[in-house]
């Protein structure tokens, strides 16, 4: 089926199976390998992208539902610039070991900060318990995410 | 974004690589595909002990779309694989001999085809009686999982024994006998088991693949398809988690042979999470039998220790594993009389093989529940009863190896002492709420770095001045997350005065770097930072002397490097380094350095293959843990709320990749403590996704403290020792002391899942 949506800001058109999963979409048609698969059964968060702001598990999603919508993945999350806060906190904080869950987590803590503009620690910790880190222990994560909420402030 | 500042050790330095992570830029194995490409898949037993009669796959190569369905009767060359001992099938031919093994491999245009494949793909196997107990397996009759093995079920033993006779066990005024049992862990590294091949024009074949040892790989790969080592090149990414789950052959050798019939087309393979979990190896489960005897002031006296490490089907790296636990199997104390003794078994179980703690995690768990036990009958305080018989510099350890290294035990035991959590335990026991037990648990860890003494722990590092006028690391050892890849590019940096941006990195491949060991116990930065040292030093001095010649100076004193460029400070001129790199030849450009690390003298174990295997180590880390857990007594669920890590590693070269490590490292141990209850029934897999399988999620753990003690250790790269695994040492036991002391009893098999911790409770009360 002919399906139309915005990616990272560009209009686009594509033929596609209605019943392709996004993630293999995003991934192998697309070339948009920023977005992971870890699980393919919605229990990790690896596969996180933003459609209409919100996050979703693009492992859970068939292509047909994506028509007419707003889909940001991690690589259309920065400005013209190349700059976007959660992820430069990302970086500064070490939030980054391997990095397979970091676009993921980053795109759920922008969500996050969306709905929740100045969470508390333990706000973020529950924002972020859909998506799995096995490398970091989540204690820079939670950190990057204050300190994105400090720039973003400042 | 990149840091325009020239690193410096001992400094925080944002690695490198986490820039292109978070912008979704860096290209994991996962992330290779391809025009024209391949899907390759496995067939699986699924059973676990079966003789294979009969494989028919003409039903699966008339699926449409598929290219090629292969069997063990394609290998060109030998079909078995392995790291120590070469016993695994890459496709099996005789016997399955676990439920993972793989049958057929299939190549196929599209994800869906091989799907389908696979199905198609019928399997004549008579099912053999299993064994799925290491002591069973080592009873007479057992059954056999390799008949051809001259030792029955027993892939190797390990023994050593230091002081007196059984005589000395009259001299103990205590003896604590315990036995305790440690489950499989699974490593669940978030880019499951991938890679992609291709044969080159030229006949080469390339792997990308998620990998901890490219250059070992590629001498495993080389047989099974016939060819010589040096017609294959394996390049090895950043991998996406690898916790020594990747340490060995995953998809490399099902690849190459893939890649062999598919014309010169790309394939790939990626396990999904639920193969992962049955074909992957996990960390062997552990029966851990102690006998400790202490004199009344706690001084140890004497330990008796039998280990019995299910390694599944296949070595992999099992024997290694079963020696590491051997060698720290009496933990980082003073012990004069020791019976330290293990066994690595053979059984139809999933396979066992390396996991960040190697064999030190299960027999830390042991021996620190044994510490507290000793404790309590003597009435001693935990820390004290531990600083008493620390290590120290210059003794002995348990297998009796005079420690020659640096030794920070004790500094980490006396930290740990004077902390408020530990000074004010009792208050925060007693501010406990209604229906919540609260307790304080310890414990002191120490972890080995390198082979061993055998095995050559080399890494040649290399380093390059670009004609562009930029520095080239060849990183030799892989980075699977740990950050040692940007800590190359710190090191050369702040040798040559060059900032990240002046700076280039070759990732590990084998037709580019020099082979430099596998990213493991905990030698990477040790290892390779040493060669490193000696290469950008030589580069150093090179590039100085050609300029100084160049600017007509007294000598190489009157320059310096800085970021992009040679100063002569005595008169202010500068020389590009793009222009300098002209002015030297390409031999020049470039400088080598090998480096190999120190080996212990002693021969505590008579039997060659046990040295062979690694024992003993001269280098160690060390630590102390501490663990605040409140128990709730409806559920027995137990909460951890406060953690606090004091590690001798030695000096910290960046604060922020340390601290990496050892909140990793806790948390791994948290999820090993408490939640990861691995189940397996007769050899098949009951917990194979993360919903059945729970690993720790963000709500699920404390904030961590961690705390460095610095002691130079004076053959490390700027006084470094290891830190990537002794942190995952002691979670297990500092929770379970703490459960224990919030209980009034302890749990002896592992994970402290909720109903383990009641049932304590309910048989107390």
């Amino acid at each position: 089926m002919k399906i139309n949506f915005i990616l990272n800001g560009r209009e686009i058109e594509l033929t596609a199976p209605s019943d392709v999963r996004v993630v293999d979409l995003l991934r192998e048609e697309l070339e948009l390998t920023g977005t992971k698969e870890s699980c393919g059964s919605g229990e990790c968060g690896s596969c996180t992208i933003l459609v209409d702001g919100q996050s979703r598990l693009s492992c859970l999603m068939l292509a047909a539902q994506l028509q007419g919508r707003e889909v940001t993945t991690i690589e259309g999350l920065a400005d013209d610039a190349g700059r976007h806060p959660v992820q430069e906190a990302f970086v500064q904080a070490g939030a980054v070991q391997c990095g397979f869950c970091t676009p993921g987590m980053v795109l759920a803590a922008v969500d996050l900060l969306d709905r929740r503009p100045d969470p508390s620690r333990s706000e973020i910790r529950e924002g972020l318990s859909g998506n799995l880190c096995r490398c970091t222990g989540y204690q820079k994560i939670v950190d990057a995410v204050e300190m994105a909420v400090h720039r973003e402030e400042g | 974004m990149p840091d325009d500042r020239i690193p410096q050790i001992g400094v925080v330095f944002p690695r490198t690589d986490a820039l292109t992570k978070v912008r979704g830029e860096e290209r994991f194995a996962a992330d290779y595909y391809g025009r024209d490409l391949v899907w390759a898949g496995v067939k699986r037993a699924g059973i676990p002990h079966a003789r294979l009669k009969s494989l028919d796959v003409d039903q699966a190569r008339q699926v449409p779309g598929v290219i090629a369905v292969l069997t063990h009767r394609d290998i060109p060359g030998e079909n078995r694989q392995g790291v120590v001992r070469k016993d695994q099938p890459v496709l099996v031919d005789d016997k399955v001999r676990h439920a993972g093994d793989a049958l057929a491999l299939v190549l196929a245009e599209s994800k869906s085809a091989l799907a389908a494949a696979l199905k198609c793909i019928m399997c004549e196997l008579e099912p053999l009686p299993g064994v799925f107990d290491p002591e069973q397996a080592l009873a007479d009759g057992a059954p056999l999982v390799h008949e051809d093995n001259p030792e029955g079920n027993i892939l190797l033993k390990a023994e050593v024994k230091t002081g007196g006779d059984e005589s000395v066990w009259d001299e103990c005024a205590a003896v604590i006998e315990a036995c305790f049992e440690t489950p499989h862990q699974e490593h669940c590294f978030l880019e499951t088991e991938s890679g992609w091949a291709k044969v080159e024009p030229d006949g080469k074949i390339v792997i990308v693949a998620s990998t901890q040892a490219p250059f070992r790989d590629r001498t495993e790969v080389a047989p099974v398809l016939g060819q010589d080592p040096t017609s294959i090149r394996v390049i090895a990414p950043y991998t996406g988690g690898a916790f020594g789950g990747k340490d060995g052959i995953t998809v490399q050798s099902l690849l190459g042979l893939a890649a062999l019939h598919a014309q010169g087309r790309p394939v790939k393979m990626w396990w999904d999470r639920e193969e992962s979990f049955v074909a992957g190896t996990k960390r062997h489960p552990a029966r851990m039998y102690y006998r400790l005897g202490a004199k009344t002031d706690g001084t140890l006296h004497a330990i008796d220790v039998r280990l019995y490490l299910d390694t599944g089907p296949y070595d992999h790296l099992g024997g290694a594993v079963m020696t590491q636990a051997v060698e720290h199997s009496g933990g980082p104390y003073r012990i004069p009389h020791a019976r330290l003794r293990g066994w690595s078994v053979y059984t139809n179980n999933p396979i066992g093989g390396a996991f960040r703690g190697f064999g030190v995690v299960q027999v830390t768990a042991a021996m620190e529940q044994m510490m507290d036990l000793l404790a309590v009958k003597l009435g001693l305080d935990p820390v004290q009863l531990r600083l008493k018989n620390a290590v120290r510099c210059g003794d002995k350890n348990c297998v009796g190896v005079t420690l020659t290294g640096s030794a920070g035990l004790e500094e980490c035991l006396e930290k740990m002492a004077r902390h408020p959590y530990w000074q004010n335990r009792q208050i925060w026991i007693q501010a406990a709420g209604s229906l919540k037990r609260r307790g304080v648990g310890l414990a002191a860890v120490m972890h080995a770095m390198g082979y061993g003494t055998v095995v050559p722990d080399v890494a040649n590092a290399q380093v390059e001045l670009t004609l562009e006028g930029k520095i080239r690391v060849y990183s030799g050892v892989v980075d699977m997350g740990q950050g040692n890849a940007a800590t190359n590019l710190q090191i050369a940096g702040s040798i040559l005065g060059q900032a990240p941006g002046q700076m280039e990195l070759v990732q590990p491949d084998t037709d580019r770097t020099l082979p430099s060991g596998s990213a493991s116990a905990s030698r990477c930065t040790y290892t390779f930072g040493n060669a490193l040292i000696g290469a950008a030093q030589a580069l150093k001095e090179r590039i100085l002397q050609r300029a100084s010649d160049l600017l007509m100076a007294a000598g190489p004193d009157e320059l310096v490097l800085v970021s992009g460029l040679v100063r002569r400070v005595t008169t202010g001129q500068d020389i590009p380094l793009a222009v300098l790199a002209k002015w030297l030849t390409d031999t020049e450009r470039i400088a080598v350095y090998r480096f190999r690390a120190p080996v212990a003298q002693e021969r505590p174990a008579k039997d060659e293959q046990v040295r062979l295997h690694g024992l003993p180590h001269c280098i160690f880390s060390y630590g102390a843990h501490l663990a605040m857990v409140e128990v709730d007594e409806l559920t027995g669920a137990v909460e951890v709320q406060g953690y606090l890590a004091i590690t001798d590693s030695g000096r910290v070269l960046n604060p922020q990749t340390y601290e990496q490590q050892i909140h990793g490292g806790i948390v791994q141990g948290l999820g090993y403590a408490l939640s990861e209850d691995f189940r397996v029934a007769d050899g098949r897999i009951q917990t194979s996704d993360l919903a059945t399988y729970i690993i720790p999620t963000a709500m699920d753990v404390p904030e961590m403290l961690s705390i460095p003690v610095e002691i130079n250790e004076p053959t490390g790269p700027f006084g470094l020792k290891g830190v990537g695994e002794v942190a995952m040492n002691g979670p297990l036991p500092a929770v379970a002391n703490a459960v224990a002391a919030a209980c009034g009893g302890r749990c002896f098999s592992f994970p402290l899942t909720s109903e383990r911790v009641l049932q304590v409770m309910t048989f107390e009360s």
